[in-house]
């Protein structure tokens, strides 16, 4: 196997550890804490009055755009990113390429900003 | 004296002898030693003694030595309480939501370098890995939240989700400058290159980050605070208004996850922060390869570490907590612009320079 591959097996082996230690010390408590069933301990919690309607209830979430945008800057993060690496290389040339891009990606943060849609509404 | 001193880096040289499945094994020992260990650490220093000086008040006094042991003492309750699913809940969700942010904080402590060879995994694309693993963490909260067929959970998983939305680019931005100026993805190489580097000429120190991207370093650490969900950008917690949040349903160890979690990476999170800005486990005066850095290498991380953290736990016992509005307002219109303002700047700097 590759060093490469190989580095990122141990980044599995890892979760996997997580796992088994979750697992161990939820065994463990089982060993030790009490089950007495009883209906009121399953009722969903709400400060003490019984529960109206369902738990899953529709709500304004209120960030959608706020979610396209991060989207989109997430997405051009990563071709910052790979140019930040080999900033060295490309020198001149490759320093005005990712001033124009970050210049329009700023133009659209100024867009959004200018439209209002960076009020929490 | 002497023997054991002249012994104690060979043993760590020794590792690197092993087979890997050997090497693997004593790793995964002393990281899931270390994760309980930092969280207790974090919890008592911090959370609960450095807290109460900031309120004027003592703290916990009665378990062990000035209260030393009062977080193992919860730590042996939480294991005998009782173990609930809500009724209307989605139990395999809300089952594995713990698990999935404690396998995120599990993940981090992979890629963390304290010394030359100390380190779990030597990953090429490490600070890309860190910040892709640390948002594990966020859908494990969704998870909690919606798999909890509670109201308040539900509007904490859904505070957490647009938390992170803002705060994940001012993170993954402020730390592009660093990867400009070393030049590389990888951690190990981040450390070298701060040691190798040089202040103006004079390289007695090497050269840490955190003097020509101190605006980057600023900007880290506020979003490593909302990463954590700590005060004051602990809305999808705020246990005054939707009582506590995500974490509602949950008793027992499987709350304490979401607590080991936090805090373990806290811990991690302070740890990424000095490699990149302070200079890692790097002691000016020494041999970057030199043995001796393997076991400094940590005690000098464990420093900084607590010292980064110190910060992030006086913002959370300074400052009230945030509106949704200003916590948005905070990022996409002050964070965001001088975050691109600082890749800028410092790109022409690489180049002209």
């Amino acid at each position: 196997m590759s060093d490469f591959l190989r580095s990122y097996l141990t980044v599995g082996l890892f979760g996997g550890l997580a796992v088994l230690m979750a697992v161990l010390i939820l065994g463990l408590g089982k060993v030790l804490r009490p089950t007495r069933a009883q209906r009121q301990k399953y009722i969903s919690y709400e400060s003490g009055v019984d529960p109206v309607g369902d738990g899953w209830e529709q709500s304004n979430i209120r960030y959608y755009i706020f979610a396209l945008l991060f989207v989109m800057f997430d997405i051009e993060i990563v071709f910052i990113f790979a140019w930040a690496i080999r900033l060295e290389a490309f020198g001149f040339f490759g320093l005005v390429e990712m001033a124009i891009f970050i210049f329009i990606l700023l133009l659209g943060l100024l867009y959004a900003w200018r439209k209002r849609v960076l009020r929490w509404v | 004296m002497i023997a054991v001193l002249s012994s104690a880096p060979s043993a760590v040289g020794v590792l690197a002898d092993l087979s890997y499945w050997q090497q693997t094994v004593i790793k995964a020992g002393v990281v899931a030693v270390v994760i309980p260990t930092a969280a207790l650490i974090l919890g008592y220093v911090f959370l609960l003694k450095m807290m109460s000086f900031v309120q004027s008040r003592l703290g916990p006094m009665e378990a062990g030595p000035h209260g030393t042991l009062q977080l193992l003492a919860d730590g042996l309750k939480f294991l005998q309480k009782e173990d609930i699913f809500p009724e209307k809940s989605d139990r395999f969700v809300f089952a594995a939501a713990p698990v999935m942010v404690l396998v995120s904080t599990f993940l981090l402590y992979v890629a963390l370098p304290v010394g030359p060879d100390a380190v779990v995994s030597d990953l090429d694309a490490g600070v890309f890995y860190v910040l892709a693993v640390s948002s594990l963490s966020v859908v494990g909260i969704l998870m909690a939240g919606w798999a909890s067929a509670n109201k308040y959970a539900l509007i904490g998983g859904l505070r957490a989700a647009g938390q992170l939305i803002a705060y994940e680019l001012p993170l993954v931005l402020a730390v592009v400058g660093v990867i400009i100026q070393a030049g590389t993805l990888n951690l190990q190489g981040i450390v070298l290159a701060q040691a190798n580097g040089e202040i103006f000429g004079w390289g007695a120190i090497g050269f840490p980050y955190i003097f020509t991207q101190f605006a980057g370093f600023l900007i880290f650490l506020i979003a490593i605070q909302a990463e954590l969900t700590q005060p004051p950008f602990d809305m999808p917690v705020a246990e005054s208004e939707i009582v506590g949040g995500y974490q509602v349903e949950y008793t027992g160890f499987r709350f304490l996850f979401f607590f080991m979690g936090e805090f373990g990476t806290a811990f991690v999170f302070a740890g990424i922060a000095s490699v990149l800005f302070l200079g890692g486990w790097y002691v000016p005066g020494f041999d970057v390869d030199s043995n001796w850095l393997n076991l400094l290498g940590p005690i000098v991380m464990l420093v900084k570490i607590m010292a980064v953290s110190f910060l992030v736990f006086w913002f959370r016992f300074t400052y009230p907590r945030f509106r949704e509005d200003q916590l948005q307002k905070l990022a996409w219109k002050v964070l965001i612009p001088v975050a691109l303002a600082n890749i800028v700047i410092t790109g022409i700097l690489k180049v002209a320079v």
